[in-house]
């Protein structure tokens, strides 16, 4: 199993940004190279730390699925209760930390790891680190920027990490408010304040939607355990799933899930239909505006381009993640009978965000829309690989969240670095960089052989399970439409993505093709030189992830599948 | 696991680390290039727009080292494959007994994907070939490529390509392959781009790249249900795996459930192949293809990426041939595709050959051509002739390009002398040096360059009589010398013997030639086979369509392949460019020549190792006990491929097509060459046809207006219209009514409720000012307004204590 560290490390991996922003705030806005030096020691604190607790995972994992099988085999289960999927995810957290924080409402600080999160604590990390050395040298307010980049970080990272749904909740909100200002105040001078209203308020309506339901699952799930399912809780405290004191009032995951897994959220409260069919599609799709589920796309595109580079990365790389992860933890981890129901006509969602995306990449000429609307493109997989709702659809949908958070903060990475040194992003007009930027067009090149699922990069070993995974389930799934039933659909659908895909290698070619290759216009762009050494250990620092994953994908999906398998559990798939 | 690089069963995995580890030396270790003017003439001065920037060319170390690294890595390839051939032909029962091993991949506890290598005959086969082949053309690149001011990055690519295709040929599962598959398709893009200044260059990268990604998507998904039927993808597990075949066989498809479960697996995977193997209708790619320099070319046309399209097929048969039996006469639904798209292709790309006047591209329709032959050939089940052929036609093709390349460098050679000697009539007297070194600037500024700066010394170049100008003159762009123009040639056997002869070995086994060549044997095995399914067992149907097509396509081949060498080599020179072609001296043409003589040899010979063994004559004498190649391929699959009787008419037709061939060939070409200015009589007697051959039959155009522009146009629709106009614009109509609805609230609030607020406010001003009235300072008059207050005070809470009482009660 995997052994907690002397210190609290989430709860430090949290705080680290929070306390630098902090110091930073009271430095002298001159000294813009300590305020750097601040900002960048906190990234590499919290990248460091995300990288001790991501190799516990790695090297922990096999022991993790033998503990899970176990589980499985003696079924926990005792009389009425069925403990089974709980206990597994319950088992599957460490370096929990539990602390009370507002007791008569049921809301605990409760954080810790499992195997779906871990990749994205890392990926957090590694984009912080990055998204400090592009902004580098921005000098327009920099002690500002750091601080509110460092709280944009320790925003994301605390929801992540939450185990609580209110606690979840207070970071999102969190991260939007630095993400806002970032946006509005360094932003793209031509679209920012726009851009970032239009952000703000997606991301926030989405939430409340989500909020409203949650709140409605804990009232739910309170009424359950002091009713009917009393013996249940009773049963779940017995065997150390729960803790001793807790209250049936509560905001804590494990405790929902509990009463998810005893149905408590299959009671009919419009018609005959149940409680979870009705809240799935607000709570799931109230998460998944933030991972760009069409038709709620529309903030994400707008949002990067408008966006100072660090920030399109954090964005794109992460908070777009956020919005799955959310979605699967609070969506179909929750509400399992409502996924079952709802999935199979979401997924038609997904495969519009898969074409759609890259036919609208493929029409940009502005630079950075077309890996904004890649990004779209790309979190339709993620969501398809939900969809599935089998492990290696969703292995792969976790592998790809990785993938394309690395691969899409690259690409905003290499955009960025053209940009500065252009001052346009207009694709007809650039032209031969891979002579005067040679670092950039391979890097680039990289980034696009992973979003085309060239084999030997990440791409290839998250799309892949994805694809295997929808042939899998599509047997199994069908889409009641009133009389009629839609089967075996999931092979279509899954076909006419992977044409989705070639669509990307068409537009990364073009883009690589007129941006890097072709002749260089030394009279337009007289001082556009190479880029510099920082910027080249970025280049490398989320490149090599890339490869690595790609060619050794078993560092990270033995983790996503003992992360998904509580999932499946829940949703009666084994 | 013990691992023991001297047991053939873990020596395949060094086979392709070679190539690799060169690949990342290069890489690594010649990127430190020295900074030189773009207008410089190591740069091949191709480049004065740069405006005197400063460009990396890699230094002569790096230049070396790239050459010795790259050489010492595909030799060690070559030389292991040599030894696991060693091995393999010594083995006992071998195809039932195999090398192999493998390690874990994937190991999540529950489930596992293993990596590993197998060789089998079929392997052992390709690792004769594979090479061989890549060794020649790496060593035909060092000449090739002398100047480039970018070899080491070729190196460092060609080495990739080369690692890739020995991955692909000795990988023990389909995702091992596909990964070499795709990788081979991204040095395949990098390649034919590599002059990448050139918008013509990358545009066919591009093409070749996004051309073959639509047919890999496709394969990929046959993959990943492959999967999902088995739970592994081991092509031992699977096609050496009664059971599996069977079971997928009898399970009904996902989709098109009228298919079985392997018949739409066969489909996906063949999809794969026509896209990588250049078949109709993906062929389109190929013919660009060769905007890469020559010994690209030679890798993507032989050695490498068509083949290992025609390779992965081979080596997955018994999963397309499950549920058939093609030698009953019973074929399934990839079967039959295999054999129509095959025979179809065949005969296609031959006629469009027939027309071109471009070397290279007349040979890029005859790859696509003679891959349809396999194609075919796969599809009526002559497993072996196809494996054959496979072989056969690497050789010589590999062969034919090299030698093309030479040509064309020849070309360039004499046309540098001519721009030279213009310039030195021109009185540039300083330039007679040039002279002496013109074999070494020219190849980079020939191949890339628009040729703008030389154009003005060709118009002044006086012309001798009798040799006419056959440029292009296409309107808009500066008349531009084509050095792979075969109108340009003629007359080349004079000044490059032995490029003519080795292209003429080359292309005599591609013709077919009977008894002596290559390509006879392997081509006529595939008619063999046709043949007897159709006539002999009366199968007729997909069999017949497949012989008659294939004769024909053999007829044209012969033809085609004459008309090239006549054009090219024979008579006299038509340009005065061909008239001072030539490799000039040193090591560039001994290196160019070498590889060119060697493939010769096996142009000419590969052949014999397959001669039926009851052939009249030739058998007893090539196959004394039996027919080698058919006898050792054979136990590659459990059920060993049965093999014919040997039957004259086949031969007597696969002869007389290629004699007839050859015969209209010499007839039109050799026996009165073309001369200076003259039309190709081919114009005259086809007519109207000829331009819609010499246009490829307007596919591009057809696949331009089809596919591309729709596409683009839906592109435009959904980004402009839905995304920008609907979905925008339903945020937009929802921003205004929320505006709307704020508006209305922001009034309402003036109006109502800040005029309830400033209506308090003034009404209290108004009470403050009557107020204010009270306070006159007389004391009396204080006291008497208090005591009228107690007295209201105390009234009123009498009373309200009452009324309190009595409610109460």
């Amino acid at each position: 199993m995997i052994e907690p560290f002397a210190f609290p490390v989430l709860s430090t991996i949290v705080f680290v940004p929070i306390i630098a922003a902090v110091i930073i705030l009271f430095l002298d806005r001159e000294k813009k190279d300590l305020i750097r030096g601040v900002a960048i020691t906190a990234a590499f604190i919290v990248f460091a730390l995300a990288l001790a607790i991501f190799l516990s995972f790695m090297n922990g994992a096999e022991a993790q699925a033998a503990a899970q099988q176990a589980i499985l085999d003696n079924a926990a289960d005792t009389g009425d209760a069925r403990l089974t999927a709980t206990r597994m995810f319950e088992d599957g957290l460490a370096f929990v930390e539990d602390v009370s924080w507002v007791e008569s409402l049921g809301i605990r600080y409760r954080v810790g790891v499992d195997g779906l999160n871990a990749p994205m604590i890392l990926l957090t990390g590694m984009v912080s680190v990055a998204g400090v050395l592009v902004s580098w040298r921005i000098e327009d307010r920099t002690k500002e920027f750091m601080a509110f980049f460092l709280l944009l970080v320790a925003g994301v990272l605390g929801v992540f990490l939450a185990m609580d749904m209110f606690l979840l909740f207070f970071f999102y909100e969190l991260s939007i408010f630095p993400m806002y200002l970032l946006i509005a105040t360094w932003g793209w001078v031509q679209t920012r304040e726009y851009a970032a209203m239009k952000l703000t308020l997606y991301i926030l309506v989405g939430s409340v939607v989500a909020l409203v339901g949650v709140i409605a699952m804990v009232v739910t799930a309170s009424n359950f355990f002091a009713g009917e399912g009393a013996t249940v809780f009773e049963a779940a405290k017995a065997a150390g799933i729960l803790p001793q004191g807790a209250g049936t009032f509560s905001f804590d995951m494990t405790q929902l899930m509990l009463a998810a897994e005893n149905g408590a959220f299959n009671i009919p409260i419009l018609g005959d239909v149940s409680f979870a069919r009705v809240w799935f599609p607000f709570v799931f799709l109230g998460f998944a505006v933030l991972a760009g589920v069409f038709p709620f796309h529309n903030w994400s595109p707008d949002g990067h381009v408008a966006a100072p580079t660090a920030v399109s990365m954090i964005h794109a790389g992460v908070l777009m993640k956020l919005g799955a992860y959310a979605a699967l933890r609070a969506g179909v981890q929750l509400l399992p009978d409502g996924a079952q129901v709802h999935l199979p006509w979401i997924v038609f969602l997904t495969l519009i965000n898969v074409v759609y995306g890259a036919f609208i990449a493929f029409r940009q000429r502005d630079f950075k829309y077309v890996i904004g609307f890649s990004s779209v493109s790309h979190m339709g997989l993620v969501s398809m690989g939900f969809a599935t709702m089998n492990l290696t659809g969703m292995t792969g949908a976790g592998l790809q969240m990785f993938s394309h958070g690395a691969m899409t903060a690259l690409f905003f990475g290499c955009v960025g670095m053209v940009y500065d040194r252009a001052h346009t992003r207009d694709i007809p007009s650039l032209g031969g960089f891979a002579k005067v930027m040679p670092w950039v067009a391979i890097a680039f090149i990289v980034g696009g052989l992973t979003s085309m699922g060239m084999p030997g990069f990440s791409g290839f070993v998250a799309e892949f399970p994805i694809f295997v995974g929808m042939f899998q389930a599509s047997p199994a799934i069908g889409l009641e439409i009133g009389s009629f039933i839609l089967e075996n659909y999931y092979s279509i659908i899954v076909i006419l993505a992977a044409l989705g895909i070639v669509i990307t290698a068409a537009y990364v070619l073009r883009v690589t093709g007129q941006v890097f290759f072709g002749e260089f216009d030394r009279t337009r762009f007289p001082d556009v030189d190479d880029i510099t050494v920082r910027e080249r250990f970025v280049l490398v620092f989320l490149g090599s992830p890339l490869v690595i994953l790609g060619l050794a994908p078993w560092l990270m999906a033995p983790m996503i599948e003992n992360g998904v398998r509580p999932v499946l559990a829940i949703l009666g798939v084994n | 696991m013990n691992v023991d690089f001297s047991n053939p069963n873990f020596l395949p995995w060094l086979i392709p680390v070679g190539p690799l580890l060169a690949f990342l030396i290069i890489t690594l270790a010649t990127n430190r290039s020295k900074l030189v003017p773009a207008t410089s003439p190591e740069y091949g001065g191709h480049h004065p727009d740069y405006n005197g920037m400063r460009v990396p060319v890699v230094s002569d170390a790096g230049r070396l080292l790239s050459i010795v690294v790259g050489m010492i890595g595909i030799l060690a390839a070559w030389v292991i494959s040599l030894t696991v051939i060693g091995h393999a032909l010594q083995a006992e029962h071998f195809g039932e007994e195999v090398f192999a091993s493998s390690l874990t991949w994937m190991n999540t506890g529950l489930t596992e994907f293993r990596m590993g290598v197998l060789v089998d005959p079929l392997t052992t086969v390709m690792l004769f070939m594979v090479p061989l082949a890549c060794t020649m053309i790496f060593i035909y690149s060092i000449g090739y490529m002398a100047h480039d001011p970018r070899q080491a990055r070729f190196f460092s690519l060609i080495s990739l390509f080369a690692g890739a295709m020995l991955t692909l040929v000795v990988a023990d599962n389909l995702l091992l392959l596909f990964v070499g598959w795709e990788v081979m398709g991204l040095c395949s893009y990098l390649l034919i781009g590599f002059w990448f200044e050139k918008e013509s260059a990358y545009k066919a990268a591009i093409k070749a790249f996004t051309t073959t990604r639509v047919a890999d998507v496709i394969m990929l998904l046959g993959i990943a249900y492959l999967y999902m039927q088995t739970g592994t993808l081991s092509f031992r597990d699977i096609v050496y795996n009664g059971a599996v075949l069977e079971q997928l066989a009898a399970t009904p498809a996902i989709i098109f459930t009228s298919l079985s479960a392997a018949g739409l697996i066969g489909i996906f995977l063949i999809i794969g192949t026509i896209g990588k193997s250049a078949q109709f209708p993906l062929h389109v790619w190929l013919p660009d293809a060769m905007e890469g320099p020559t010994p690209v070319s030679a890798m993507i046309h032989a050695a490498a990426m068509v083949s290992a399209g025609i390779y992965a097929i081979i080596r997955m048969y018994p999963l397309f041939a499950a549920g058939a039996d093609p030698s009953h006469g019973i074929l399934n639904a990839p079967l039959t595709l295999m054999a129509i798209v095959g025979a179809f292709t065949a005969l296609f790309a031959a006629t469009i050959a027939v027309a071109q006047n471009d070397v290279k591209r007349v040979l890029a329709f005859s790859t696509i051509s003679q891959l349809g032959f396999m194609m075919a050939a796969l599809g009526i089940g002559a497993y072996v002739a196809a494996a054959f052929h496979l072989i056969t036609h690497a050789f010589f093709k590999a062969l034919l390009f090299m030698a093309s390349g030479s040509v064309i460098h020849g070309m360039e050679h004499g046309e540098h002398h001519v721009h030279a000697h213009a310039h030195g009539k021109a009185g540039h007297g300083a330039h007679a040096d040039e002279h002496a070194h013109d074999a070494e600037v020219h190849p980079i500024s020939a191949h890339t360059a628009e040729h703008g700066g030389h154009a003005g010394a060709h118009e002044e170049e006086p012309h001798d009589a009798g040799i006419g100008d056959q440029r292009d003159t296409t309107p808009g762009h500066a008349p531009a010398f084509d050095p792979q123009d075969m109108m340009n040639m003629g007359g080349l056997r004079k000044t490059m013997p032995v490029t003519f002869i080795t292209f003429l070995l080359g292309g005599l086994s591609l013709a077919g030639l009977p008894l002596l060549t290559a390509g006879f044997w392997s081509k006529d095995e595939i008619l063999a086979g046709a043949f007897y399914g159709a006539f002999t067992e009366n199968f007729l149907g997909a069999y017949a369509i497949v012989f008659i097509c294939l004769v024909l396509a053999a007829t044209l081949t012969a033809f085609y392949t004459m008309r090239q060498i006549g054009l090219t080599f024979w008579g006299d020179a038509r340009t005065h460019e061909a008239q001072h072609a030539s490799l000039g001296k040193g090591i560039i043409p001994i290196a160019m020549t070498t590889p060119l003589i060697i493939l010769a040899f096996f142009a000419v010979t590969a052949g014999f190792v397959g001669v039926p063994d009851d052939f009249p004559i030739l058998g007893s004498l090539f196959s004394p006990e039996y027919n080698w190649f058919h006898h050792f391929i054979g136990p590659t699959l459990i059920e060993e491929p049965v093999s014919h009787a040997f039957n004259w008419i086949p031969v007597l037709f696969g002869s007389a097509a290629a004699i007839i061939g050859i015969y209209f060939g010499w007839r039109l070409y050799w026996r009165e060459p073309l001369k200076a200015g003259q039309i190709d009589p081919l114009v005259r007697m086809l007519g109207p046809l000829h331009a819609t051959l010499r246009n490829r039959y307007y596919i591009d155009e057809l696949y331009q207006s089809v596919f591309v522009r729709p596409a683009q146009a839906f592109a435009r629709v959904t980004s402009d219209f839905v995304d920008r106009g609907i979905i925008d614009g339903i945020l937009a109509l929802v921003a205004r009514i929320f505006t709307w609805i704020g508006d209305f609230f922001k009034n309402l609030n003036n109006w109502l409720i800040d005029g309830v607020g400033d209506g308090v406010a003034e009404l209290i001003l108004a009470f403050g000012v009557w107020f204010r009235r009270l306070q006159t300072g007389r004391v009396q008059q204080y006291i008497l307004l208090a005591a009228a207050a107690a007295i209201l005070i105390g009234l009123i809470f009498a009373v309200s204590t009452g009324l309190l009482r009595a409610a109460g009660g």
